[in-house]
């Protein structure tokens, strides 16, 4: 019997080894911000170096972080900074997460078109946030209820809303969760009362998207820093890049991975 | 010969065995994962407390106010399958000809194999803005409508096992009743249902826990705003579409990592306690109709 466990256990190791490694392959992992980017950008540099491999997964800020703490993956996308207990755990495993930008985003407040209102300050979008205003009128709006759309609770955007917006107040307990950016733009645009926030990328077709004290979320106000709810997005690496780590990354934040940037919705950086 | 033979029967054990080996490996995981929460967080707290902010700074993690959505709109669930799961058992066993059953049984049985995500689909595109316009509804993405799809959902669930339920009932219990006077309704209500009661009940108990553990649709037509459910017309938050919504942010490791499977934890032990009353009841109605077991 043994030797059939031994000889089982001997071909899947052969089998692990044997795969060939025909290039240098690597994985790129995290925010399903920056995802489109990272997607995009691994297209175009697999097009332009045969033999290159790049494989990217969502799953969120905090999967990829984890993920390049572990060693399962070589960039770690994501669109808050690293947190410090991060830091102390990939210092316990003696790796060295570094910090790459490679785009800007904006959190643009958005509502229903069938709304007059076309612009709160950024006092009163807190208000609605947090609790103390819960109807339009309170606003010089018609008198309907304030339907509050907010991202899930884990979310990077919803940190950085939180962070910006709401001086790291708690967002009220009524508000709706939702999972992805395009659920909070589809939500808004079926719901007459309903405000939302989302990335620059996401405001289209069904939405309205308001200024905040008096500056409406654009690619120019948020790359000039007047729009004050701009966040930067990150690609992590293990230290200092190497390799086709730095060679994709370079191609990033080069004119031609910042053009695919501005393609997919988001301000380029350079 | 005796050497394969053998082999064979190993084989066989190991397979047999596995689903166990996964069963305790996810149950331990579930407890080693959840207990250092246990340890910085008050049990009572974590059981009472209503505010759920995982990633506020410093961190609340009460479950009562997810605990109790999925409770709501899981009896709201039941409130949808249980006329609809039954009502078609009864109708295919009972009064549906051959041709007739031939084809609905299969067409609830197809309601089983849409994925839960299609589901989740329909709910939000479709449903949510129904009942939003014709309740005059601030939002459509509340308890009413994951009730609803859950409810659909468990269906056939409900049904088949309501339906092998009626036909475990012998056929000389209705003929009795015939022969006593008794005319097909009187049969169906003082007989047959009372006969196939336990046998219904474990289909409803069944549909009850599919509902609970359901998480695509949840996350995708509940709302997700962790507030005590008061009405079936506000968004809530239940406990399953809280891991799948958060998982992938959750610092591995971290205290909120532990929630999560402190939740999901509680999930295992309330499915787990379902499918036991479930076993207990089948059991007993086994033995009341006189078959084996």
């Amino acid at each position: 019997m043994k030797s059939i466990y031994g000889l089982t256990i001997a071909a899947i190791l052969a089998l692990g080894t044997a795969v060939p490694c025909y290039a240098e392959r690597i994985v790129c992992e995290g925010s399903t911000t920056v995802l489109p980017i990272a997607q995009r950008c691994a297209e175009e540099y697999m097009n332009k170096h045969q033999g290159a491999d790049i494989s990217v997964r969502g799953g969120g800020s905090g999967v990829g972080i984890t993920s390049l703490i572990e060693g399962t993956c070589d960039i770690a996308d994501s669109s808050r900074a690293i947190k410090d207990e991060e830091i102390d755990k990939a210092v316990t495993r003696g790796r060295d997460p570094k910090a790459n930008m490679v785009a800007m985003d904006g959190i643009a407040i958005i509502i229903n078109p069938s709304n007059s209102i076309d612009g709160l300050t950024k006092k009163q979008l807190k208000g609605i946030y947090t609790g103390r205003i819960s109807s339009w009128s309170q606003l010089g709006g018609s008198g309907d209820k304030i339907v509050v759309v907010s991202r899930d609770s884990a979310s990077g955007t919803y940190e950085a809303f939180g962070e910006m917006a709401l001086d790291k107040q708690k967002v009220r307990s009524d508000a709706l969760m939702e999972a992805s950016n395009q659920a909070v733009a589809t939500t808004v645009a079926q719901t007459p009362g309903a405000i939302g926030y989302v990335g620059l990328a996401y405001i289209g077709k069904g939405v309205k998207a308001i200024g905040l004290d008096n500056v409406v979320a654009s690619k120019e106000t948020v790359l000039t820093k007047q729009y004050s709810l701009s966040r930067p997005l990150f690609m992590y690496t293990n230290g200092k890049p190497a390799g086709l780590v730095k060679d994709f990354l370079d191609f990033v934040i080069s004119p031609e991975g910042q053009k695919l940037v501005d393609e997919e919705g988001y301000v380029a950086i350079k | 010969m005796y050497l394969k033979e053998k082999i064979y029967k190993w084989i066989f054990t190991v397979l047999g065995f596995a689903s166990l080996v996964f069963l305790l490996g996810i149950i331990i995981l579930l407890f080693k994962e959840s207990l250092p929460l246990f340890q910085k967080v008050n049990i009572v707290h974590l059981l009472f407390n209503k505010e759920w902010y995982p990633t506020h700074n410093p961190p609340e993690f009460g479950m009562l106010a997810l605990f109790l959505a999925s409770l709501w709109v899981s009896a709201g669930a039941l409130l949808v399958c249980v006329p609809l799961g039954v009502g078609s058992a009864l109708y295919i066993h009972e009064l549906a000809g051959p041709r007739q059953k031939a084809v609905l049984k299969p067409l609830i049985e197809i309601l089983a194999s849409i994925p839960s995500v299609v589901y989740g689909f329909f709910g939000m595109a479709v449903a949510a803005p129904f009942l939003q316009k014709l309740l005059h509804l601030p939002t459509g993405l509340c308890a009413l409508t994951a009730s609803l799809i859950l409810g659909i959902m468990a269906v056939p669930t409900v049904t088949s096992i309501a339906e092998d339920a009626l036909s475990c009932v012998p056929d000389s219990f209705r003929e009795a009743s015939f022969a006593v006077g008794a005319n097909r309704w009187q049969t169906l209500v003082n007989m047959v249902i009372p006969a196939a009661g336990s046998g219904i009940s474990t289909a409803i108990i069944l549909g009850m826990s599919r509902a609970i553990g359901e998480t695509m649709t949840v996350l995708m037509v509940a709302g997700g705003a962790a507030v005590i459910p008061v009405s079936f017309f506000e968004p809530v938050r239940p406990m399953t579409s809280t891991i799948a919504a958060e998982m992938g942010e959750a610092v591995m490791g971290s205290l909120h990592y532990n929630a999560l499977f402190t939740i999901g934890l509680m999930l295992f032990l309330i499915t787990f306690a379902f499918n036991i009353a479930a076993e207990l009841v089948s059991r007993r109605f086994r033995l009341k109709l006189g078959l084996d077991r």
